[in-house]
């Protein structure tokens, strides 16, 4: 304390030589020192699907996904859709973080209608909906805030069938076989397999070849679900069936290799 | 300084003192100006009709299009400088949707009516913004309200109506919607209507060749807004042809 001869100190609560002033519950002086000024974001997925299947067959595309919704590894929702159709030429598809999902999936369907209302009869195509997802997915994980998302593109693009996938980090890519998941171990080998025996397939053995590879997932994939949609896409265009509903039994695995039995 | 305005008339922020807004009454000037439009409501939907002057031979067959699309259930067509009231449709989309971004529907007509207004009296009330040059129809069907109809004009004012008129002709217009009983008449006979009216209001002497615009919104496009398509539109103008010769040879004799 002062003695009672000498006078206060002109400078009081102030702040130290060189610190801003420190104003009550703004702590300024706490984040130039001891933070980077960052800021949080999340990085896990929260309610998300799984596998996400993708085939060519003569003519058309289909991709296939089930319903459920794993909170962890814990299933949370039974009725998660994750194949949607676009319009006629295009269906999408995706894996990952629910929410993201749902968001991505409303876009779309607002640019789907703004461009409805032009009224010109022109209509996204499949190639230009996966080249804009890799802009906006590439665009979200250069910001450090990816959308937790794996796409996958399926369409009629001038009478050919396409199939791309970008993920939540924007790579992007297009095959005759797509998937992710635990699709990409146990319905990959089992589809590239049956496409090399049957280069030409046609819808209905394509669909059952699907199938297949759904019956397996589920009893494979312990984030899976029974209940699963099919995007089949053709030159007659485009439509989502389902859901399908797969019977657990074991025979795909006491019957030798996958498929074979 | 002493013309109509007297000075009042340079900034749309100043009254003038018997407290008239000389900048938006000019405003409502370009839309009598302009090309005249006009909406009937009946029973199960709406039409609307423009009677899109081409000013130059020149011009594409369809180009500056005088009908927008707002949303899936919501058109407009605008009277006035076409400029203008492409930049009023864009505001209109974009409140279309982020209503449905918000609330994840279709936005009802009256909300969106009353949107547009607010934004277009904005452009009332500075001195640094130019009113809008147009009036706007605004025309909608959903299960719950039916159809329905609006117009805003440049003031920002708005109101619902049974049928309306705006631009050049809008007098001889409403006189002829007058004579309609409107809540009786089915989609199709309101676009015959429609189209008779365009035929009739239309001054041959001034404006030589204009194009009709016809759109629809109601239970038979299942609440979509369209245009309405070729091969009615072609019968549409047809009935009004052959109802403006009755009219013609009645007058001769």
């Amino acid at each position: 304390m002062f003695s009672d001869y000498s006078a206060p100190p002109m400078w009081q609560n102030g702040p130290a030589l060189g610190k801003y002033y420190d104003f009550p519950n703004v702590s300024t002086n706490k984040i130039s020192h001891n933070s980077t000024n960052g800021k949080q974001r999340y990085h896990t997925p929260l309610t998300t699907g799984t596998s996400v299947i993708g085939l060519v067959f003569n003519g058309g595309v289909i991709l296939a996904a089930d319903t459920a919704g794993y909170y962890g590894s814990m299933m949370r929702f039974n009725d998660c859709p994750r194949i949607f159709q676009v319009n006629k030429y295009t269906i999408l598809g995706a894996g990952n973080d629910y929410a993201d999902i749902q968001y991505l999936n409303d876009i779309i369907k607002q640019k789907i209608l703004d461009d409805d209302l032009h009224n010109d009869g022109i209509a996204l195509k499949p190639k230009s909906l996966h080249s804009w997802l890799t802009r906006v997915l590439y665009n979200r994980r250069s910001q450090f805030d990816p959308l937790w998302i794996n796409a996958f593109v399926a369409g009629m693009q001038n009478g050919e069938p396409f199939l791309g996938t970008v993920d939540k980090l924007g790579t992007a890519y297009e095959d005759k076989i797509l998937s992710f998941g635990f699709g990409t171990h146990i319905s990959v080998p089992y589809l590239r397999q049956e496409r090399e025996k049957n280069p030409n397939m046609t819808k209905e053995e394509a669909i059952a070849c699907i199938k297949t590879c759904m019956d397996m997932l589920y009893v494979r994939d312990a984030r899976s679900g029974a209940k699963y949609n099919i995007g089949v896409i053709s030159n007659e265009g485009s439509e989502v069936q389902g859901p399908f509903e797969s019977v657990g039994h074991w025979n795909i695995a006491t019957h030798g290799t996958p498929g074979q039995e | 300084m002493s013309s109509i305005g007297a000075g009042y008339d340079l900034s749309a922020s100043q009254f003038s003192p018997d407290g008239r807004v000389f900048q938006v009454e000019y405003a409502q000037k370009a839309v009598e100006n302009s090309s005249t439009a006009i909406g009937l409501k009946g029973k199960d939907g709406v039409v609307i009709a423009v009677e899109k002057l081409v000013l130059s031979k020149l011009y594409d067959p369809g180009a500056n299009k005088r009908i927008f699309h707002i949303d899936n259930h919501i058109g407009m067509g605008i009277s006035g400088l076409i400029s203008d009231g492409r930049q009023l449709s864009e505001t209109a989309k974009t409140e279309a949707s982020e209503y449905r971004s918000k609330y994840g529907g279709d936005i009802p007509l009256h909300l969106l009516n009353e949107k547009v207004s607010m934004y277009v009296h904005a452009y009332t009330l500075y001195s640094m913004v130019r009113p809008f040059g147009a009036s706007l129809l605004l025309a909608s069907h959903d299960q719950k309200d039916g159809p329905s109809l609006y117009v805003v004009d440049p003031s920002g004012v708005s109101h619902g109506y049974f049928g309306c008129a705006i631009g050049k002709a809008k007098q001889n217009a409403k006189t002829e919607i007058e004579k309609l009983k409107l809540s009786t008449l089915s989609m199709e006979q309101l676009a015959k209507e429609a189209a008779r009216i365009i035929y009739v209001v239309h001054d041959e002497l001034k404006d030589k060749h204009f194009e009709l615009e016809l759109a629809w919104v109601g239970e038979k496009t299942n609440g979509k807004f369209e245009l309405v398509p070729q091969s009615f539109l072609e019968e549409c103008e047809n009935y009004a042809k052959t109802s403006l010769q009755d009219s013609d040879s009645d007058n001769d004799l």
